[in-house]
Order: C-alpha cells, then sequence, then structure tokens
C-alpha cells in the first residue's frame, strides 16, 4: 500500500518536471499541409545560415529570427517563388555570409582558393624534401644508433652517448 | 639554424592569423544594406497604433533607426546613451519596436526615458527581416535620399556613438 502509493507520487514527480509537461511546452510552428511543399522549405533550409546561431542552419535552429525565416521560406514557396529567388532575398538582407555555399567572387576568392593552394603548397614542399634527401650524400645522414643491448653487443656502431 | 628559425618562423606566422583573427568579430556580417536604398516599410505607430508611418514620409532629412524591444537587454544598457543624445542629436532618431507588446513597449520607454521622434511597431519582424536585423538592438543611420549610410549591430558603446554615429549625423544634417 504504502509502496503504491509512493510510486504514485514518483510518478506524478516525473509528469510535472518532465519537459513535456504541456504548461511548459512552446507552442507547435505551423507547417505547411503539403509534405512536398514542407520538404522543399527544409531543403532550402539547410544551406542558409542562422544569423542569431552562426554555426546552425535555419532548419536546425530554434531561435525566434530562425522560425520566421522559415514561414517566409514557407510563404514565398507557397507563392509560387523559385528557390533561386528566395536565395536572392536572403542575400540582400544579409548579405553571403547566410550562404552555406557562397557564390565565387573577389570577396570569397581566398576562401574558395585557399585550401587547395595550401594542400598545393605543401605537397610541392614534401616534392622538394624527398627529392633533396635522395640526391644527398650518405654522409648527410646520421647512422642510426642502436637502442637495444642485443643491438650494442652486434658491434655495431654505436654513437657515442652525450 | 635553419632547423631551428623554420618552426619558429611557421609558430610566428600561424600566431600573427591567430592574433588578428582575435581581433575580429564574427558577429559584426557586414550588411549587403549599406548605400542602398532603405527598404519600404509601413508601420503602426506605438503611441497611436491607428496611424501609420512609411518610408517616404521620412524622406528629406537624414534620421537614426534604432531597433529594440522591451525583452531585449543589451537595449537597455544602450538605452541611457539615446536618452541623452536625443537632447542635442542633430537628426531625429525612430525607434523600431521589434516582436513586441505595444503595452511592454510603452511601459518601457515610460520606465527609462524616450529617446525618439516616434517609435514604430513591426510586431511580427517582418520590418526587421527586410532590414537583415538579426540581433537587436541595431542601428541604422539613413540620409536625406533614404540611402543606408550606416548600420550597428549590437548595443552601441559611448565610443561609437562619438566616433562613428555622431561625426556622420552632423555631416549628413549639414549637407543632406
Amino acid at each position: 500500500m504504502v509502496e503504491r502509493l509512493i510510486t504514485t507520487a514518483l510518478a506524478v514527480l516525473l509528469l510535472a518536471l518532465s519537459p513535456l509537461h504541456p504548461a511548459a511546452a512552446k507552442e507547435a510552428e505551423a507547417v505547411a499541409a503539403d509534405p512536398v511543399l514542407e520538404a522543399r522549405v527544409m531543403q532550402l533550409a539547410t544551406e542558409l545560415r542562422c544569423l542569431v546561431c552562426q554555426n546552425q542552419t535555419i532548419a536546425d535552429s530554434h531561435a525566434d529570427l530562425a522560425v520566421d525565416l522559415r514561414k517566409q521560406i514557407r510563404e514565398q514557396l507557397a507563392q509560387g517563388r523559385s528557390e533561386d529567388q528566395i536565395r536572392d532575398y536572403m542575400t540582400a538582407r544579409y548579405g553571403d555570409f547566410v550562404l552555406y555555399k557562397p557564390p565565387f567572387k573577389p570577396t570569397t576568392a581566398l576562401l574558395w582558393v585557399g585550401p587547395p593552394l595550401l594542400l598545393a603548397g605543401a605537397l610541392i614542399g614534401l616534392f622538394l624534401m624527398l627529392r633533396a634527401r635522395q640526391r644527398a650524400s650518405p654522409d648527410a645522414f646520421e647512422p642510426d644508433a642502436p637502442d637495444t643491448p642485443e643491438e650494442l653487443a652486434d658491434g655495431s656502431p654505436a654513437r657515442t652517448p652525450r | 639554424m635553419n632547423r631551428y628559425l623554420l618552426p619558429l618562423f611557421g609558430f610566428l606566422v600561424l600566431a600573427g592569423f591567430l592574433a588578428f583573427g582575435l581581433k575580429l568579430d564574427p558577429h559584426e556580417v557586414p550588411s549587403p544594406l549599406i548605400d542602398k536604398p532603405a527598404p519600404a516599410f509601413s508601420a503602426a505607430k506605438l503611441s497611436q497604433p491607428d496611424q501609420r508611418v512609411t518610408l517616404g514620409d521620412l524622406k528629406g532629412k537624414a534620421w537614426v533607426l534604432n531597433v529594440w524591444a522591451s525583452w531585449c537587454a543589451p537595449c537597455r544598457d544602450e538605452h541611457p546613451l539615446w536618452v541623452a543624445y536625443a537632447k542635442n542629436s542633430p537628426v531625429p532618431i525612430y525607434g523600431l519596436n521589434y516582436k513586441d507588446k505595444n503595452e511592454a513597449g510603452a511601459a518601457w520607454l515610460r520606465q527609462l526615458g524616450n529617446p525618439y521622434a516616434e517609435s514604430l511597431t513591426d510586431p511580427d519582424g517582418r520590418i526587421g527581416i527586410d532590414y537583415g536585423v538579426y540581433g537587436v538592438p541595431e542601428t541604422f543611420v539613413i540620409d536625406s535620399q533614404g540611402v543606408v549610410r550606416l548600420k550597428h549591430t549590437g548595443p552601441i558603446t559611448p565610443a561609437v556613438l562619438r566616433d562613428e554615429i555622431d561625426p556622420l549625423l552632423k555631416r549628413l544634417s549639414q549637407h543632406g
């Protein structure tokens, strides 16, 4: 009897604290009735950066602005505007920064060309170094130091310990 | 000698980039609106919700648009600066009460002072979206031709007001 009371009390407490409790729940965001349209909304939203929490897309973010922008996308797609038109709409207001895939232009050239240039530079450097080593005479290298007693007993040339 | 200098050189280059990066604020996103015509709007007045103000009504003189909300803590920080500046401002300052309830906005102004020639309301944030607002408070300077000349995201500081906004407003109020 007592056990049951405690279990019930615990269950009530858990329910009260649960985030699913209706008092704590936020109003559900309106979604388009048409699932195809909603899929297009979310597809486009994953390409756009949320400016409030900059490492999230508008699709991921729960910031008020992201919710508003998803609503904008939904309305404009429903009005028959194309994805490109909506991308233009967003960049006109928030700049190229809002696009996760920014266009190639003078201000973004370093962003696009930088990583391949760095990789090419590193590969060229590696190649030059390997070629220089290949051509160097054996005198340029220090002999390997033996590091186990067996090797030492072998009589191979040991480096004098400093 | 070279084998010690090379890593040191590499470290210095890296440290230089990191030091430069520390000074950049990733939240300062350059606005594409600078030197472009300000987006049109029609907004109800906070004081008289049955009256509307449009962008056209404000053409002919330079003005400041300060986006604020009663729920926005940084707005509270910058507000005294605007209250003080408004006393001698060369141009009118308009507020945009962003995604707020009229009663809450009006109460906020009663409590903290009202620096605004008029506060416009943007209850659903549409005007905010057109102006690329992403972090209230935000401040725009719009010239007499209706062109956006400056945008500041986040609360203004005395230094920003003194060194950037005030000189621009004085210039605009003299030359239009």
